[in-house]
């Protein structure tokens, strides 16, 4: 096969911070629905965005174990916090859904119809590097098998992503641990580095081309793109906590009988959090709904957890009946089982597992007391 | 990006329903769609996704021979609410299927050589799929060895099957009970403990287990010591499934989805966790 010839990306434009509205509606009539970052019961999520001034402006967040925090100020920055408790995982595999309506006739005849969700494209606004890592990984898991999921295909197929380069990474932060930040580096149609005065912003697919190309911008100056860098370097050098390695299947098998697993089982409330925040873990559970109608029944998926009784029940038997076997489960198929499955590491270092656990369980605690002298 | 949707369903009928013992039914089954009957076929091993309308789906293994382009067959024990709503019904009713999924035993690998069939409790609901397959293709395989364990002498299933099949040219039924009954013809104690009598040729014999975890795993350790290299012992694994393709995240097994890299593993493939609790 002949090399396909390299290309040079096309250099990066400079968008000024007034002129961020152009590139929303640049997007709006290319078709997408934008979706962005907003402060939403004191948290930064992502919803529907009609226009800049949703955006978060000014809004800065502290995380630590356990706990999220947001403060303001007159920063004329967007984008300078770290990610809050979504990724883009609910905006593709979605919290709960129908598969399929199954309609029972007077005779018992049974019909099944799928109910395929219909999706007008979206442009998602501000999603980090990490985000994209986790997006990597779940396109791995729920479209390149030898059975590809609609569901997760409908929604994926219009996806438009305009990344933004983490420059204020929270103290939970390890992506450069993991090597999947700070920076983007795949997955986006276009991605921004937000600085005081507005943003490099520069194409990565033609889609992202075409749309930068549409609001007519000046080359970003050789002092802008440096600025640029320089930034994202330092949102690397600002992180502190680390994973004792980037493969630690042998590590964390070999341990299975650590002490550890019983002292962490003894904190963790087995609530669920941690998966329900990760934008990698992919667990559901289909169950099923008959309608008041009588005649038809529904049948759904919802997001489920490997922390709960029922994940692993099997005709009277609970293979994990513990908060131990749970919490080693969860955590050996993370870092571990998922290199078996996918090729890489379950963990993009987003931090949000360590936010948003109730009691401040740190996976990279965890993770180097069970495997840190031999990872 | 429309891609086929491997979560919906075919219709299918009840065309004849078999009580076994207690608990344990066979239903026979046919898609009523003629377009599913012609393009439908599977590997004994293998398992459909069978759903109950209103109630919801549970995956369990196919019995019946591929040959058979009319029928195929699935025997069923009640432990659930979808097995128990299963056991309601009755020829002429409908329900929906969807598969079939996974990896089967390894019939082609096994030809030319001795197959050994270790299984425990309902587990001889997958293995009975290789005896038939075997004994249909008699002159393909070596001795057929038969080796059954139930925890009492009532939970025998196809017990006339065992009678018949010991009538058939080279082949052994072996059956063990924990605990016995009046006119129990066979052994009373655990069947691993028969593993002496059978002489097996270590060198050219393919065995295939399917059953409690702990049954295998003895089997397993008298296997190795008798000579028999991992390589040749197959287990067929039962975990939660929701999906069957390998999403919902429930059967893993360390690395692997029990729903589609299994159930039927070679030893090598699994014994990092046989026997590790909570995996």
């Amino acid at each position: 096969m002949p090399e396909s010839p390299v290309k040079e990306a096309p250099s990066p434009r400079f968008l000024p911070r007034d002129r961020l509205p152009a590139l929303l509606d640049s997007l709006r009539q290319a078709g997408y629905r934008c979706v962005g970052p907003q402060l939403k019961e004191g948290a930064i999520v992502y919803d529907e965005l009609r226009s800049v001034a949703d955006l978060p402006q000014g809004v800065h967040d502290r995380q630590s174990p356990g706990e999220y925090r947001i403060h303001r100020d007159n920063d004329q920055r967007y984008f300078a916090w770290a990610n809050g408790p979504q990724a883009l995982k609910p905006l593709l595999f979605a919290p709960r859904e129908n598969l399929w309506r199954a309609e029972r006739d007077d005779s018992g005849r049974i019909r099944f119809r799928e109910t395929l969700p219909v999706v007008a494209p979206i442009a998602v606004i501000g999603a980090r590097a990490c985000d994209l890592a986790a997006l990597r990984i779940q396109d791995k898991i729920f479209l390149q098998g030898a059975h590809p999921d609609p569901y997760y295909a409908a929604r994926r197929e219009g996806l438009f992503i305009v990344a933004v380069n983490c420059s204020h990474p929270a103290a939970t932060c390890f992506c450069a641990s993991t090597g999947d930040g700070p920076s983007a580096t795949h997955s986006y149609d276009i991605v921004l580095g937000e600085l005081d005065e507005g943003f490099v912003a520069a194409a990565g697919s033609a889609k992202g081309g075409a749309i930068l190309d549409g609001i007519a911008l000046a080359p970003a100056t050789a002092k802008q793109r440096r600025a640029a860098k320089k930034q994202s370097e330092r949102a690397a050098q600002a992180q502190t906590r680390t994973l004792p390695g980037r493969n630690l299947r042998d590590a964390l098998f070999a341990n299975l009988e650590h002490p550890r697993w019983g002292e962490v089982a003894g904190r963790c409330l087995s609530c669920g959090n941690c998966t329900s925040v990760c934008p990698t873990c992919f667990c559901h559970a289909e169950n099923e709904q008959p309608c008041l109608d009588g005649t038809s029944s529904e049948h759904v998926r919802e997001w489920d957890s490997c922390f709960t009784q029922g994940h692993s029940y099997i005709h009277g038997l609970t293979i994990r009946p513990d908060t131990r076997t749970r919490y080693r489960q969860w955590l050996t198929h993370k870092l571990g089982s998922w290199h078996d499955q996918f090729d890489s590491s379950g963990c993009v270092g987003c931090g949000r597992c360590i936010t948003w656990c109730p009691v401040g369980i740190d996976i990279t605690e965890e993770a180097n007391a069970i495997c840190g002298a031999c990872g | 990006m429309r891609v086929s949707n491997p979560y919906l369903l075919h219709e299918a009928e009840i065309v004849e329903r078999i009580d076994e013992v207690a608990g344990v039914f066979t239903l026979r089954l046919r898609f009523t769609d003629a377009a599913v009957r012609r393009t439908y076929g599977f590997q004994p091993g293998q398992f459909n996704m069978v759903y109950l309308y209103g109630v919801g789906e549970v995956a369990i293994s196919i019995v019946s021979d591929p040959r058979d382009e009319r029928l195929f067959d699935h025997t069923v024990r009640v432990v659930g609410r979808v097995t128990r709503g299963l056991a309601q019904l009755q020829a002429g009713d409908f329900i929906g299927i969807r598969g079939p999924f996974g990896r089967g035993w390894p019939l082609r690998e096994a030809q030319g050589r001795d197959v050994l069939i270790v299984s425990g409790g309902l587990g001889c609901a997958p293995t009975v799929s290789v005896v038939n397959y075997v004994l249909n293709r008699r002159e393909r395989y070596g001795r057929l060895i038969i080796m059954q364990g139930v925890k009492h002498a009532n939970d025998l299933l196809w017990r006339e099957r065992y009678s018949q099949w010991a009538q058939q040219p080279n082949t052994e039924v072996i059956i063990a009970a924990d605990v016995g009954a009046a006119l129990w013809p066979w052994h009373v104690g655990l069947v691993t403990d028969l593993f002496d009598g059978i002489h097996l040729n270590p060198a050219n014999t393919v065995a295939m287990m399917c059953g409690p975890e702990g049954m295998m795993r003895a089997a397993v350790r008298r296997l190795s010591q008798s000579g028999m290299d991992e390589t040749a012992i197959y287990l067929s694994m039962e975990r939660n499934m929701q999906c069957a393709v390998g999403h919902c995240g429930h059967c893993q097994y360390g690395g692997k989805f029990v729903c589609k890299d299994g159930p039927v593993f070679s030893y090598p493939e699994i014994k990092e966790l046989l026997g590790v609790k909570g995996f």
